[in-house]
């Protein structure tokens, strides 16, 4: 039985229509992203999930149990994170995660374990305002996971923070899945999407795209790979010239290559002793998004 | 873990996190207790000289009408002069014309001589009528012992507690309604608004929490508070300015918990309004402090012209802070209490039903 089952949901503001019929199923134990530009609807969609916000069509099961109304019983099966840094104020990160321990009647030795586990143990005693971005990322996760939930909902919990502070992130949310619990997150950072989920959903303009696996989705795309060398390591004339490069022209970086037979292009380029500074780029979902929607991916 | 015990210890963490919380900020605590307090301070020390401001009197000289007055009447005197005794009429004069001292008495003869001046008049009633009532009084007694025969009429004063109470006891029922009504209403603005910010409030509309406990826990706090405002200023009014509560006093605590709930409403009508937590603890002082201007907790309105007496009659402070000082000072029984009680459910019942109309979970 999939844990979540998403039919047909839409919602409108007015004349904004945020989602626009979507339909959806997320596997038990499965790490699922919605990927997607800002405004994409992602975050209404997954609001209506949640139960936060009554569809204005479709309905949405979770663990088998209607979402809208408000059910008591789902509650404490589920774990959220919101977009923004939803705490008490002026609590400490110890304090924070207990109290929200007690609202899921869960022990405070969870609580503490869990400040373990996210890597705030030496923040313990520090008050919420005074967390960084990442620490506050890693507290508001921790709460949504305190009560041991059997799915958990992250929006977009890597929004607005440093790259190494992102990457640090991963180390965590990779892990989340490993007990059969199933994750949904959503993000609009392709490489995120790339590293962390086992499929993948591409929104745009409040309607789902294409779902498969980020390997699948590019795959299927037959995207052309890019190989970049040094300036000035070849003419671009004389890359067009090259057997297998369908174009060439000059960057910043240097002379991009765009070819479907990387191999043969790079055993050329060995050849001719052209290889400085070489650099291959295979196609990525950001090439995905251009293809389905045909203009770039803004985030 | 069975569903009521869940509650209760939801319902413990809520009111545990809300009360640090406040504890926490500075600005609060300063705003709901420590402003009201100097205002106290402020009062309480200004207008105690006031009121218990003695006539000063120079006595120059032997005076035998003061030395042997009757007892009863010996009491009398003291409680109303403050006497000091001089043997240089010169100097005594001195003193009362440059109003170090209000009378100056000699005795010629069986003549008692008083000296003032008109720049006090009130003052100067008071010493010309306490004065000849002292003498006649004393007549009178040493007629009686002469003859042997008690005066047909006799005159006693027995104290009434007035409209016109000492400074401290009118001021610390007003204040003290006035320190409630601001930190009920500005504690539920700025939790709606700034949960509403932080969508705290939507994150626990998916916890199992029910809004019940919610509501329960931040109502509980914020009774708490008051009643830790209520023991502070009652403690310090006691204890520094000479504060004696009445009878009844203790019927203060449902008033003052009642008043709460009103309070909070207003402050979840500012909260439903406005669109930021500024904006809403703005909003709250708007409806709060000018209220308290016209609700007696700065000065009586027993004064005040008829109107503004009948427009202080709709604001609920008026009838908050009537009640605490019916009770709490004026001697009134526990029943005076009831009816502002009425009056201040009914505005918490109203308002809260408004801003329920105009509650929003989210500022978008």
């Amino acid at each position: 039985m999939p844990a979540i089952v998403i039919d047909d949901l839409a919602k409108s503001y007015g004349e904004l229509t945020a989602v626009d019929g979507v339909s959806l199923e997320v596997g038990e134990g499965e790490f699922f992203g919605i990927l997607g530009p800002n405004g994409a609807g992602k975050t209404t969609l997954l609001e209506m999930v949640e139960g936060l916000r009554r569809p204005d069509r479709g309905n949405a099961t979770v663990l088998g149990l209607p979402v809208w109304p408000r059910n008591a019983d789902l509650l404490p099966r589920v774990g959220v994170q919101l977009q923004a840094s939803a705490f008490f104020e002026r609590l400490t990160a110890r304090e924070q995660l207990r109290t929200f321990a007690s609202l899921y009647s869960v022990p405070h030795t969870a609580a503490d374990e869990w400040l373990e586990r996210v890597g705030l143990l030496d923040k313990a005693d520090t008050r919420v305002e005074d967390l960084s971005g990442g620490q506050g990322q890693r507290l508001s996760i921790a709460c949504a996971l305190v009560h041991d939930p059997e799915v958990v909902f992250l929006d977009e919990p890597t929004a607005a923070l440093d790259p190494q502070a992102r990457r640090n992130l991963w180390d965590l949310l990779s892990g989340l899945n490993d007990s059969g619990r199933t994750v949904v997150l959503t993000t609009h950072y392709m490489d995120e999407a790339e590293v962390l989920c086992d499929r993948v959903a591409i929104m745009d303009g409040g309607r789902v795209l294409q779902v498969d696996s980020p390997a699948a989705l590019v795959r299927t795309l037959d995207a052309p790979a890019r190989i970049t060398v040094a300036p000035g390591a070849v003419a671009v004339e004389e890359a067009r010239g090259m057997v297998g490069v369908d174009d060439a022209h000059e960057s910043v970086d240097g002379v991009v290559l765009t070819t479907r037979s990387p191999g043969r292009v790079l055993a050329l380029l060995a050849e001719r002793d052209r290889l400085d500074g070489v650099r291959v780029q295979a196609g990525t979902l950001e090439d995905v998004f251009l293809d389905l929607t045909g203009r770039a991916y803004r985030a | 873990m069975s569903a009521r015990g869940s509650g209760r210890s939801a319902f413990v963490a809520l009111s545990l996190a809300i009360f640090k919380g406040f504890l926490r900020d500075k600005g609060a605590v300063f705003f709901s207790l420590v402003f009201p307090l100097m205002f106290l301070v402020l009062f309480g020390g200004v207008f105690s000289d006031q009121d218990q401001s003695k006539v000063d009197l120079i006595q120059v000289g032997e005076v035998r009408l003061v030395d042997d007055l009757p007892d009863g009447v010996d009491d009398a005197f003291a409680q109303t002069f403050d006497v000091t005794t001089s043997d240089d009429l010169d100097d005594a004069l001195e003193q009362v014309r440059k109003g170090d001292a209000d009378v100056a008495i000699e005795q010629r003869g069986d003549e008692l001589v008083a000296h003032y001046t008109q720049t006090e008049q009130v003052k100067a009633a008071i010493t010309q009528g306490t004065l000849s009532a002292f003498v006649d009084a004393t007549n009178v007694a040493q007629l009686a012992a002469e003859s042997g025969r008690e005066p047909t009429y006799s005159f006693k004063a027995e104290r009434v507690e007035d409209e016109s109470l000492t400074a401290i006891q009118f001021v610390t029922p007003g204040l003290l309604g006035w320190a409630v009504a601001m930190s009920a209403a500005f504690g539920a603005a700025a939790t709606l608004q700034g949960w509403r910010q932080s969508k705290l409030l939507r994150r626990l509309q998916l916890s199992p929490v029910r809004t019940s406990t919610m509501v329960a826990a931040r109502i509980a706090v914020t009774v708490a508070v008051a009643l830790i405002q209520m023991t502070i200023f009652l403690g310090l009014g006691a204890a520094a300015f000479g504060l004696t509560l009445t009878g009844s006093w203790w019927m203060a605590v449902p008033v003052l918990v009642v008043g709460t709930l009103c309070f909070m409403s207003i402050g979840l009508l500012a909260g439903a309004i406005a669109k930021t937590t500024e904006g809403a603890v703005n909003m709250a002082n708007f409806f709060v402090l000018p209220m308290a201007f016209l609700s007696g907790s700065f000065f009586p309105l027993d004064t005040a012209p008829g109107w503004l007496r009948a427009v202080s009659n709709l604001l609920p402070l008026k009838h908050l802070n009537q009640a605490m000082l019916d009770v709490m000072v004026r001697g009134e029984g526990p029943a005076s209490a009831l009816v502002p009680i009425a009056i201040l459910g009914g505005f918490a019942v109203v308002v809260t039903l408004v801003a329920a109309r105009l509650f929003r979970w989210d500022t978008t």
